[in-house]
């Protein structure tokens, strides 16, 4: 998927704007965000449950190369084929070559963000391979020519009229009002897809390394007959993702869909094996695993690593004021919120998002509600300061902070400037104390008014206080 | 260097303990796991009608079919439908149902599976593929009924695990833990039960196997 974070700015001013949208995240923030509080209780001793999912997850990537060639042995033995793709561009030659390989007209596909990530449709369309996204979300988005918001709810940014429009007139049927009846509809068009892919695509919540097997977290169904029916199966997943033991993910796995949807568990739980078995009559005759780097590699063993402990549950988005009033599509690329304004710059080049870091009030909730203890507003600030050192800071910005700087370091000074500053500003906050514009500082003052300083400054109120 | 030698360079252990890492392998460890009552048969009940899935209790085996028929009946629901191979035995004809033990197809309306084995934790049915035991019993029918047996309810998902390498060694290709209808919240986030899968699960729990 093409990288549009750089217009992060502008996006910001049209979502705010957009009413339509900002009911839509109204929504999400009172059925997920309120939907984990309820369900996260059931864990007795959460802290320590997410201390073991964090430790798991470190585990895993801490020695990642062992975990994975474990997992490829294991897959391997049980007729699984496991591809290493270093980018994007290779994901889609690869998945492209498997089609080809075993001659694959249609393929039907569950939610995969990594293959988000590679723009895979796109690019097998031009293979000449029909897909289709049957996760209703991502089904609708398809038909929309859009992309996804959310990471777990990727349709969050319309409403059910707009669906019932766009039902009406791709599907030509009578038009459906009710959310029950939109998703029948969408069933009963999908099935026959189901019923003839030659090719499933999916991704993978978690490899296991003890077995050699995918394992993947759904609620629709889909996920199940996009494993099941057809001939091929292809699961994406990135490197970062095994796990060692099936005790590990059931550890996870107590975490995940809670944090995501507020679910104790999600409808369906499926791991993956190999190919199908000897009598078994259905499952897959060929499945390759994709293992795609792009980027993850160059987090290991340094200060950013945590972000490779991520589970994808969205919680972090869920929780965070900034994504909670813009939205997913803003952040211009698949991984919004606040993982996203780490993952985006790190994956896809710091030049390329140099406004998410800042895109952030680093007010904690996000690592509060993280189930692997994510410390997701450190690294914001480690990106920050990597911005600095790279100079991509604006000169306005870092030409005040010079002047605050030497301002500090000379504390005479200092008061004189912010007792003229504030005397000044109480000024022109006139009788009601509000400033309407501040000069330099528009970007700020258009939305709000800012409160005036009542006059004094805090060391002359300190000193006053201190001696009387 | 191809891809794979080239993404395992850049991924090299700094530290690694390949003992250590054997050790957890074989011993599995189990994570901090939530306290579940002893009544695990009451428990399962629970949590699976609290994840919508209608559960009723059987004497034993053969009273199933029965129970199931009236079930169906209830809710208007066809008389007929497909069951694995492994329950082809069962009395399906004198409780007035027409049950075909095969795969299920586009149109078989109902589905009846058995379990390997159910979690008590968050009332979830886990289901392994294979010759007698197709998947798809379970997922293209409109309603999925599931015949358990109580002495095969465990605790957690990790005691799931166990059970499962002690019987099998390896997991068979397609494991799947169920828990109720397949749903979606994918509009405007409201839950609607039965997405691509079925919009009913019935559980019978049978207490004995006779």
């Amino acid at each position: 998927m093409q990288n549009r974070s750089a217009d992060f700015k502008r996006q910001v001013t049209i979502k705010l704007a957009d009413t339509r949208l900002q009911q839509a995240l109204s929504r999400l923030q009172s059925r997920f965000v309120e939907g984990r509080t309820a369900v996260i209780s059931e864990i007795h001793d959460l802290q320590e449950t997410r201390d073991a999912a964090a430790m798991i997850r470190d585990r895993a990537l801490d020695n990642l190369d062992h975990w994975l060639l474990h997992f490829e042995a294991q897959a391997t033995r049980r007729g699984a084929v496991v591809h290493w793709a270093e980018t994007a561009e290779d994901v889609n030659r690869i998945v492209a070559g498997i089609a080809e390989l075993h001659g694959v007209k249609t393929a039907t596909k569950s939610k995969s963000m990594v293959s988000e990530e590679c723009g895979l449709n796109e690019a097998l369309e031009h293979a000449g391979v029909k897909v289709v996204e049957t996760d209703l979300g991502e089904y609708i988005l398809q038909q929309a020519h859009e992309a996804p918001s959310h990471i777990v709810a990727p349709v969050v940014h319309k409403n059910k009229e707009e669906i019932s429009d766009l039902f009406e007139k791709i599907h030509q049927l009578p038009r459906k009002t009710g959310i029950a009846e939109l998703c029948r509809e969408a069933r009963e068009i999908l099935r026959p897809a189901f019923l003839s892919a030659d090719m499933g695509i999916s991704g993978a919540n978690f490899l296991i390394a003890e077995t050699g097997s995918a394992l993947i977290v759904t609620n629709e169904g889909n996920g199940r007959l996009v494993t099941t029916l057809p001939r091929v199966h292809v699961a994406i997943t990135g490197i970062e993702k095994v796990v060692p033991t099936l005790e590990d993910v059931a550890t996870l796995l107590r975490l995940l869909p809670r944090s995501a949807t507020g679910q104790s568990i999600t409808n369906y739980v499926s791991l993956l094996t190999g190919t199908k078995g000897e009598g078994d009559p259905e499952g897959p005759e060929h499945f390759h695993i994709v293992l795609l780097d792009n980027g993850r590699s160059s987090l290991l063993g340094g200060p950013m690593q945590e972000m490779l402990r991520c589970i994808r549950c969205g919680a972090c988005m869920n929780h965070c004021p900034v994504y909670q009033n813009i939205g997913g599509h803003a952040y211009g690329w698949v991984y919004p919120g606040p993982m996203g304004s780490i993952l985006t710059p790190l994956l896809g080049g710091m030049e390329n998002a140099p406004d998410l870091p800042n895109a952030s009030t680093l007010c904690g909730a996000c690592s509060v509600v993280c189930p692997v203890k994510i410390p997701l507003p450190d690294l914001l600030r480690n990106l920050r300061e990597k911005q600095l050192v790279l100079g991509m800071k604006p000169r306005q910005e870092t030409a005040l902070l010079g002047i605050w700087a030497w301002l500090a370091l000379h504390p005479r000074l200092y008061a004189l400037a912010t007792g003229f500053i504030v005397r000044f500003m109480k000024l022109l906050g006139g009788r009601e104390g509000l400033l309407h514009k501040l000069p330099g500082a528009s970007g700020w003052s258009d939305g709000r008014d800012f409160p005036a300083p009542q006059g004094r400054t805090f060391r002359e109120l300190y000193r006053q206080r201190k001696h009387p | 260097m191809n891809a794979r030698e080239r993404i395992l360079a850049r991924i090299a252990s700094r530290k690694p303990d390949s003992d250590a890492l054997g050790h957890h392998l074989a011993t599995h460890p189990r994570g901090p796991q939530p306290p579940v009552p002893c009544d695990l048969k009451k428990h399962f009940a629970e949590r699976a009608r609290k994840l919508s899935s209608d559960v009723v209790e059987a004497d034993q085996l053969s009273h199933a079919p029965g129970l199931i028929a009236d079930y169906l009946q209830q809710k208007m629901l066809p008389m007929q439908g497909v069951c694995w191979p492994a329950l082809a035995d069962l009395p399906w004809l004198e409780a007035g149902l027409n049950i075909e033990a095969r795969p299920a197809r586009d149109r078989d309306l109902v589905g009846i599976t058995g379990a390997f084995c159910a979690i008590a934790e968050t009332g979830t049915l886990l289901l392994l593929g294979g010759e007698l035991t197709p998947a798809s019993t379970s997922l293209l029918p409109e309603t999925h009924v599931a015949i358990v047996h109580p002495h095969r309810i465990v605790a957690t998902m990790e005691d799931a695990w166990e059970l499962l390498r002690r019987e099998f060694g390896t997991p068979p290709r397609t494991v799947n833990f169920i828990s109720g209808p397949s749903r979606t919240a994918d509009i405007e986030q409201t839950v609607t039960l039965g997405a691509h899968g079925p919009y009913r699960v019935l559980v019978v729990l049978v207490q004995s196997a006779i």
